[in-house]
């Protein structure tokens, strides 16, 4: 009932306002087009002015509501965002002092130059030195912000200093997975055709590559504060991205195509809740390419903390190895993995298929 | 007003008649259906964009009401939507497959169809003084094709798996594996089939277009006396007709990993469990067909929007527009960049830095003949004598939303900048104003225009201006906040935002902008209402050249016959940018250069 009331009143609107408008033509005819037309440019030219007006002061007060929302005033979670975050600001003074001056113009010109009677346009159909004027004050502003920007884009897409802490993230529908490479500071191989062999591998880690044994996977990512980390990133399926709003960075995970980027983080989680105020506060990882229908639910949590609780977390985690060949597991003392015959037995049996 | 003819020629007296003679018989078929008249063909690509824009605008304003009230249910939705909105709540996999063909319906059904198909159609042989088109059969075919590809896309919003569904770029693999989602199973191939004809149409109607512009001008219409409409509307379609084929092959390609089990675009992929055998391909290579096509795209939305607005912009403040050669120049600058700035959409997909930072310096290159564009607008203006028709408005309007939407371009086109920003609402934001909104306005300017040329009759005059006033406060209101949710780091394409700590402080400003968007949309059934009233019931237009402009069309008859002119085609004198020249308010273009007449 609620709906069809909507409905009613709306197309009443509609009915009202249609009726008024078609009224207002009569009128105009009567009063004579000429007449009807000057006063509809007099309404106009000043609706324009008031436009630019409430416009102007609508931006300043979006900002004043708005701006405490965004990340910025929080400052860059990570070192390299802050120059990011250096662009972000120079960009604005830039684009926001051009935005400021043309618009004011193009109404205040609108407003100022409205038919009057008597008045005749100047015919100014070109001049050579304004145009040059601004072919080349824009093509220097621009220099200015592409050298700034390519210079910080070399650095951060530069490869990652020699003592990044390295994980690796895959995205899959619909969420993160982190691997460690454990104490060789190696990865271990991966090949997709290894997927669920044995039963639970969703990684698809081949285990007959020693330097997987040692290797953690887990749902939450830790990182030290202070150290550069690289993550190495990967899709199971179909494009994901690794987006870490608060560190100001950002890439896709593709099947098929590995791709890397590094950060350095600089608060914990601890002092964010601080700097923030927000006692819930977390680092959030989201999916920020589409990837179907639960893409908005691709949620990761990252925990930044001092370096000492940082190793603690990691002893705490028990390679992904001896999940699956819990005989192998030193703790549980059975075999040694240095032997080679022994260890390659039990693979052949899991992966009866794998050439 | 009263027609300030500078000069007593003949023509401009001989008002038209409705149904002139023709030199050959006509049925109603041919007439309305399978006409081979440009005028005809125009509208049919018009009527037809304005249901795709309604189809399209009500998409997304049933998506705000997800995005705007995420925990309330709508019970009357369920009723038509049945189990996509079950228990009167969008499901996910519904809102994706509104958002895919909220975007794909208006860049390619709306603004490059509804846009060029119209403007191209019904301007070029009335502003370069030809009888019509090169080929009116391949024009005809044109719209056919499109009316093909609009049955196919509409037939797969019926589905019961529904429509495509992984955003209006069907990146593979999402768009390449029925497993992945709901949405790539056959409603994909359907948007993959339909976008082939649409392809096809564009083609066929590019290339008439270019074919007509360089060959069929009037006696005296050089390239340098062309009205800039007609410049746009030949740039635009000269990259429609070099990019377009790029995403046929790319649209053929992905159907045949899709269908035929090629492995173009997928490689060690796992999905739903199954191991798929593809190997070799590369995801990426997919991006960079579609965007050789989807950068040049967004200028062939863009250029008919600038073209028409400078000739209004001119027209209405009674001066020449400023600085003809470097709007010109600009334009021709604007479409050959547009085919070298495409990896900008791809900064973050592990793009090699080097190649980045090309695209970086081209890409912000464009600012500069956008610069130029802006700044020559502005002075077009300056000392004018400025009449607000609801054509202008929107002209203002439009330069405006280029203002606004083309400096937030210089933010994203900075590589460093574009990894925080990429893929948030800051982009939405973004290409929504300069792409989106400021080319509606660019249209509904040449509609406004235009209109009185089309139907003999005018557009109600009152609701034009509240058709403006709603639209241009109700786009900023809904925009311009936008961008702080993307500084906020706010993902695009999320159906819901409560379970994230980082973004869901915006709950509140969502729902504003969804109760805005809702009276934005009722703005534009405004329009519509007014649209098809004016066609049977609006004020006739009994002035010959209603708003004293220059240009050819308006020496036609008020309802041209098929062949545009009754007798011989107009000669042209001068350039079409003659206003308040010599004291004269304006000098039509077939006017002959008179003995004492300065030379501008």
């Amino acid at each position: 009932m609620n709906e069809f009331y909507f409905i009613a009143i709306v197309v009443m609107i509609f009915v009202v306002i249609f009726q008024i408008a078609k009224a207002s033509e009569y009128v105009s005819v009567l009063k004579g087009e000429e007449k009807s037309r000057k006063q509809n440019n007099k309404i106009n030219g000043f609706l324009l002015i008031t436009f630019l007006i409430l416009g102007l002061l609508g931006a300043w007060y979006c900002n004043e509501l708005y701006y405490g929302k965004t990340l910025f005033p929080q400052g860059s979670a990570s070192v390299e965002g802050e120059k990011i975050d250096f662009m972000l600001y120079i960009t604005i003074a830039v684009t926001g002092l051009v935005f400021v001056i043309t618009q004011i113009l193009l109404f205040w010109f609108a407003f100022k130059y409205q038919e009057q009677d008597g008045k005749k346009a100047y015919y100014f159909p070109h001049n050579t030195k304004l145009e040059l004027l601004w072919t080349t004050v824009p093509a220097i502003f621009l220099t200015v912000l592409v050298v700034f920007g390519l210079k910080y884009w070399f650095k951060m897409t530069n490869d990652a200093p020699k003592d990044a802490v390295v994980v690796e993230i895959t995205g899959h529908q619909f969420a993160w997975d982190m691997r460690y490479p454990g104490t060789d500071g190696k990865l271990g191989k991966k090949n997709y055709k290894l997927y669920n062999q044995p039963s639970g591998n969703t990684l698809a880690v081949d285990f007959e590559d020693p330097e997987s044994w040692d290797d953690l996977h887990t749902t939450e990512m830790h990182l030290p504060v202070n150290r550069p980390v690289k993550l190495v990133i990967n899709a199971m399926d179909v494009i994901h991205d690794v987006g870490l709003s608060h560190f100001r960075m950002k890439m896709d995970a593709v099947p098929g195509i590995p791709t890397t980027m590094w950060f350095t983080p600089q608060y914990t989680t601890e002092q964010m809740k601080k700097r923030t105020g927000n006692p819930n506060f977390v680092y959030e990882i989201s999916c920020d390419q589409m990837c179907g229908k639960g893409h908005f639910s691709m949620r990761g949590v990252i925990v930044v903390e001092s370096e000492e609780d940082y190793n603690k977390w990691l002893a705490s985690q028990k390679p992904e190895y001896f999940t699956f060949f819990p005989d192998k597991d030193p703790s549980k003392k059975v075999l040694q993995v240095t032997d080679s015959a022994s260890a390659s037995k039990p693979m052949a049996q899991v992966m009866p298929n794998n050439p | 007003m009263s027609t300030v003819t500078a000069h007593g020629s003949t023509h401009h007296e001989a008002h038209g008649d409705e149904h002139q003679e023709h030199h050959h018989h006509e049925t109603f078929i041919t007439k309305y259906v399978f006409s081979q008249d440009h005028k005809t063909i125009a509208k049919q690509f018009l009527v037809t964009g304005i249901i795709w824009a309604i189809i399209g605008g009500l998409f997304s304003v049933i998506f705000r009401l997800q995005l705007g009230n995420p925990e309330a249910t709508y019970p009357f939705l369920e009723d038509f939507l049945g189990h996509w909105a079950k228990g009167g709540k969008l499901q996910p996999e519904f809102y994706y497959a509104l958002v895919t063909m909220h975007g794909t319906i208006l860049v390619f059904f709306v603004l490059t169809a509804g846009l060029s198909g119209t403007f191209a159609n019904f301007l070029i042989p009335l502003q370069i003084g030809a009888r019509d088109m090169a080929s009116p059969m391949l024009n005809m075919l044109s719209y056919w094709f499109f009316f093909l590809a609009s049955v196919i896309m509409m037939g797969s919003l019926f589905v019961q798996t529904g429509p495509a569904s992984g955003g209006w770029t069907v990146y593979p693999p999402l768009s390449a594996l029925g497993d992945a989602s709901s949405g790539s199973k056959i409603g994909m191939d359907l948007w993959l089939v339909s976008m082939a004809m649409f392809v096809v149409s564009s083609l066929l109607g590019g290339l008439n277009y270019i074919t007509t512009i360089l060959n069929m001008r009037t006696k005296g219409m050089s390239m340098t006396r062309m009205p800039l409409t007609i410049w746009a509307l030949f740039f635009t379609a000269v990259l429609g007709v070099l990019s377009f084929p790029v995403l046929l092959s790319g649209a053929i390609l992905l159907l045949f990993d899709r269908n035929l089990g090629t492995s173009f675009f997928l490689s060690d992929i796992v999905v739903a469990g199954k191991i798929m055998p593809n190997e070799g391909g590369s995801a990426i290579l997919f991006q960079h067909l579609f965007w050789f096509l989807g950068h040049p795209e967004v200028y062939i939305i863009l250029l008919p929007a600038m073209g028409m607005s400078s000739e209004i912009l001119s027209v209405n403040s009674r001066k020449p527009i400023f600085g003809y050669m470097a709007m010109v120049g600009s334009l021709f600058a604007i479409t050959i960049l547009a085919f070298l700035v495409w990896a900008h959409h791809m900064f973050v997909t592990g793009l090699n830095p080097f190649l980045g930072s090309v695209f970086v310096l081209l890409t912000l290159l464009i600012a500069v003949p956008s610069a130029i564009k802006v700044f020559n607008w502005l002075t077009t203006l300056w000392r004018g004598n400025i009449r607000f028709t609801p054509g202008m408005l929107f002209a203002i309007g439009f330069v405006s939303l280029f203002i606004s939407g083309g400096l937030t371009g210089i933010f994203l086109g900075n590589s460093a900048l574009d990894i925080h920003l990429h893929d948030t609402y800051f982009v939405i934001a973004h290409f929504h104003i300069v792409m989106g909104v400021a080319s509606f306005f660019g249209m509904f300017a040449g509609v406004y225009h235009w209109y009185p040329k089309m139907f003999g009759r005018y557009l109600n005059n009152t609701l034009a201006y509240i058709h403006f006033w709603v639209t241009i406060v109700g786009a900023y209101l809904i925009f311009w906040p936008m961008h702080y949710e993307g500084l906020a780091g706010m993902p695009r394409r999320y159906y819901d935002f409560s379970n994230w700590e980082s973004f869901k402080n915006f709950g509140g400003l969502n729902q504003f902008i969804s109760i805005i968007a809702l009276i934005v949309f009722a703005a534009q059934l405004m329009f519509v209402i007014n649209f098809f009233y004016s066609i049977w019931k609006g004020r006739k237009v009994t002035n010959q050249n209603p708003w004293g402009a220059n240009t050819l069309e308006w020496t036609a008859p008020i309802r041209p016959g098929h062949g545009n002119w009754p007798g011989e085609i107009p000669e042209v004198h001068r350039w079409p940018y003659d206003y308040g020249k010599d004291g004269k308010e304006f000098i039509p273009q077939d006017v002959p250069v008179g003995a004492d007449e300065s030379k501008h």
